[in-house]
């Protein structure tokens, strides 16, 4: 227990805990949203995701780009930074239908039991990770240094730099989008009718089939700009890059309360920052460890989380 | 297929709690097929046929000796008898796991935190690595790993049994990954490095040469088959007892089981406590062949390829497991040493992702398994009967 490390440190660990916790957050509005409306866990999510932060390395390395390469100057950092989020939501979004199409829409009509989706996500999970794992040799791959972290201003010993703006912004930019889009769009309308009462919304004359392709899109869409805001932050990613984050999205939208939008940014803010005072505490080896403790503590304590758990019923 | 793997002792019988013996001998000869037929033959036929499969399980190291289908058979990566002890890990895996997910219908997603429990404790109070450093062998480690691994299964089913199923699979899973981080980085438990040395077995021949040795795995396999059986018939005979029909009222309606009397709670720690207690079997009969392990042994992975074997062989049934569990551990090692012609790897290394589509198939399309378990494609067909969700 290391707590004059943690007293000292607080404001570094602080703003790299908000910058894993944005990322942690948009990940997480894929678990929340599919829970909202079908009352499932989309266990394959983090390979939603997976997906996404190969997608955008694969369109960089069309450019030439590699982890060994000089950065690029401003104006092609801009171009290639849009790119790769366009082809990663892209991907991402392509990924999250996939997943459904086959894993969950065979289930449904069959009205199989829920754990049986469950069974059928983790074999996506599992089949398209390991499909990864075998085409890259199960390598790390390196990310181009698209963008050097600079200081922008020091408060104290709390450095931040522009990488960790750029983060937080975009993913508050993202999720403020999705919120309004969910509360004032017809197709949003629709999300809250379903997600409210399935049989009530489909005889009101709400399409359930395409709220749900519409519900795993969006999931996918938000994981595909934290696929691209991880690969940035950490430099490489795996096959199984998705897996642990993924536990920890998922423990951020339990956090937060499942099924809640703005639950799943404020948990994942909160499980970011607890991250880091806990690997600060006890060592960085703890970090994961960490979550899953949490995950089990706020299952046990108060399973609808912070926030309360509707999609539905909260306003978004 | 392997032959051990089709010898169930006996066909199970459905709703056993709800039968006199009449019926329940009506429903063993009701059915059609192999099954049927099986049921139908006197009991002495069938202990006579449960025996010869057993025997033909126990000669299975042999089977390479056949001219022409012999070769097909064996492994090529791996030599055969170490294939086939592989096998019966995972099959006991199987078996315990069958005990959680297929009878009481709890999915549990970090079943490998049991066989690490198992294992590790044996690795602790025997290997020369470990700080205690005891000069037990193999076999007096053997009971503290399961008492230890039955008390890890009590303390992780008592706080989260009172969970939603999808929460517990996740919280399940935590629990695994826990166990796998707690062995990477604490220094007790050796991370990477791991323990080696761990004692084998006890046993000698007349010549003072061990049984147990590190060349020939089949006395392994021989002592895998013997606790597999040992553990089909307990595992039968609850699942036949009141325990077993609490876990299958559990299964089909908790609300409904906890308002006719069932102690609900109660039951899902009986299933989970035999279930880890078997996959601690499997830990520390690991540990006795392999004598190394480190905390690379226990990835996720491997939960969820058990649970592919479960639900695959058919979910619920002793069999069906058994099937399962040999198929998840033959396959790979059958394609051990084969390379795929696109990127030149071993096929080995495809394992996962093809069990990963192979459990979506198998849901999509046969949701029973393999071999169903009678009172489980009873229930699926009950559910789509129900009023379809409006689309």
């Amino acid at each position: 227990m290391n707590f004059s490390g943690l007293i000292q440190d607080f404001g570094p660990l602080t703003i790299t805990g908000l910058a894993q916790g944005a990322i942690i957050a948009l990940f997480a509005l894929g678990y929340t949203l599919v829970y909202g409306v079908l009352r499932l866990i989309n266990f394959a999510h983090s390979e939603v995701f997976l997906i996404g932060s190969y997608a955008c390395l694969v369109v960089w390395g069309f450019f030439g780009l590699d982890q060994n390469s000089a950065t690029p100057n401003v104006m092609s950092v801009i171009g290639l930074l849009l790119l790769g989020l366009v082809v990663a939501i892209v991907f991402s979004g392509l990924t999250a239908l996939g997943v459904e199409l086959v894993a969950y829409r065979p289930l449904r009509k069959r009205n199989a039991p829920p754990l049986a989706f469950l069974i059928t996500a983790i074999g996506a999970s599992l089949f398209i990770s390991e499909t990864v794992g075998v085409m890259t040799q199960r390598n790390i791959k390196g990310v181009p240094p698209l963008i050097q972290p600079r200081d922008v201003f020091v408060i104290g010993n709390m450095h931040v730099t522009n990488l960790q703006i750029l983060i937080i912004v975009l993913a508050l930019v993202s999720m403020f989008l999705l919120d309004r889009f969910i509360n004032r769009s017809r197709l949003g309308r629709g999300i809250r009718a379903v997600a409210q009462n399935p049989d009530s919304a489909a005889l009101m004359g709400v399409n359930k089939s395409r709220v749900i392709s519409l519900v795993f899109l969006l999931g996918g869409l938000m994981a595909g700009i934290a696929a691209v805001m991880y690969d940035l932050k950490i430099g490489v990613t795996r096959f199984d890059a998705g897996f642990l984050l993924g536990i920890e999205a998922f423990t951020a939208a339990v956090l937060g309360g499942i099924g809640n939008l703005r639950g799943a940014l404020l948990g994942g803010l909160l499980l970011g920052l607890l991250q880091n005072y806990a690997a600060s505490l006890f060592g960085t080896e703890w970090l994961h460890a960490a979550s899953f403790v949490l995950l089990v503590l706020i299952l046990l304590v108060r399973p609808t989380g912070l926030l309360g758990e509707s999609l539905g019923r909260a306003r978004a | 297929m392997t032959t051990e793997a089709t010898s169930s002792p006996a066909p199970k019988t459905p709703a056993p709690g709800s039968m006199s013996a009449q019926e329940k001998k009506n429903a063993r000869e009701d059915r059609g097929g192999v099954r049927g037929w099986y049921g139908r033959q006197p009991k002495i036929v069938r202990i006579v046929l449960g025996v010869v499969f057993a025997a033909l399980a126990f000669l299975l190291p042999y089977v390479g000796e056949i001219p022409l289908l012999g070769p097909q058979i064996v492994t090529q990566g791996i030599d055969w008898p170490s294939a086939l002890f592989n096998m019966s890990y995972y099959v006991l895996l199987a078996l315990g796991l069958n005990v959680v997910v297929g009878f009481a219908g709890l999915l549990d997603l970090g079943y490998v935190g049991f066989f690490a429990v198992g294992a590790y404790t044996v690795a602790l109070l025997s290997s020369p690595d470990s700080v205690l450093r005891t000069e037990w062998g193999w076999l007096a480690a053997v009971p503290i790993g399961l008492a230890v691994a039955m008390l890890s299964g009590l303390v992780l089913g008592y706080p989260t049994l009172r969970l939603r199923g999808d929460y517990l699979a996740i919280v399940t899973l935590g629990f695994a990954e826990i166990i796998r981080i707690v062995a990477t980085s604490t220094e007790t438990l050796r991370g990477d490095r791991g323990f080696s040395d761990i004692p084998h077995p006890p046993g000698e021949f007349s010549d003072g040469k061990p049984i147990f040795g590190v060349a020939d795995a089949i006395p392994y396999y021989w002592l895998g088959l013997a606790v597999i059986i040992l553990v089909i018939f307990a595992v039968r005979n609850l699942d036949n007892s009141r325990v077993g029909r609490s876990w299958l009222a559990i299964r089909e309606d908790q609300e409904a089981a906890e308002i006719m009397g069932v102690r609900t709670i109660k039951y899902k720690l009986w299933a989970f406590a035999i279930g880890a207690f078997i996959g601690g079997l499997g830990g520390v009969m690991f540990a006795g062949q392999q004598g190394f392990m480190n905390s690379q042994t226990f990835i996720l992975q491997f939960s969820i390829l058990v649970l592919a074997g479960v639900v695959m062989g058919g979910s619920g049934n002793i069999a069906g497991a058994i099937l399962g569990g040999a198929l998840i551990s033959y396959i790979p090692d059958r394609l051990r040493g084969i390379e795929d012609p696109i990127w030149h790897t071993d096929l080995f290394g495809f394992r996962f992702a093809i069990f990963g589509a192979v459990i979506i198939a198998i849901m999509i399309f046969r949701p029973q398994g393999l071999i169903p378990s009678r009172r489980r494609a009873m229930e699926l067909k009950d559910r789509e009967k129900e009023v379809a969700p409006i689309e």
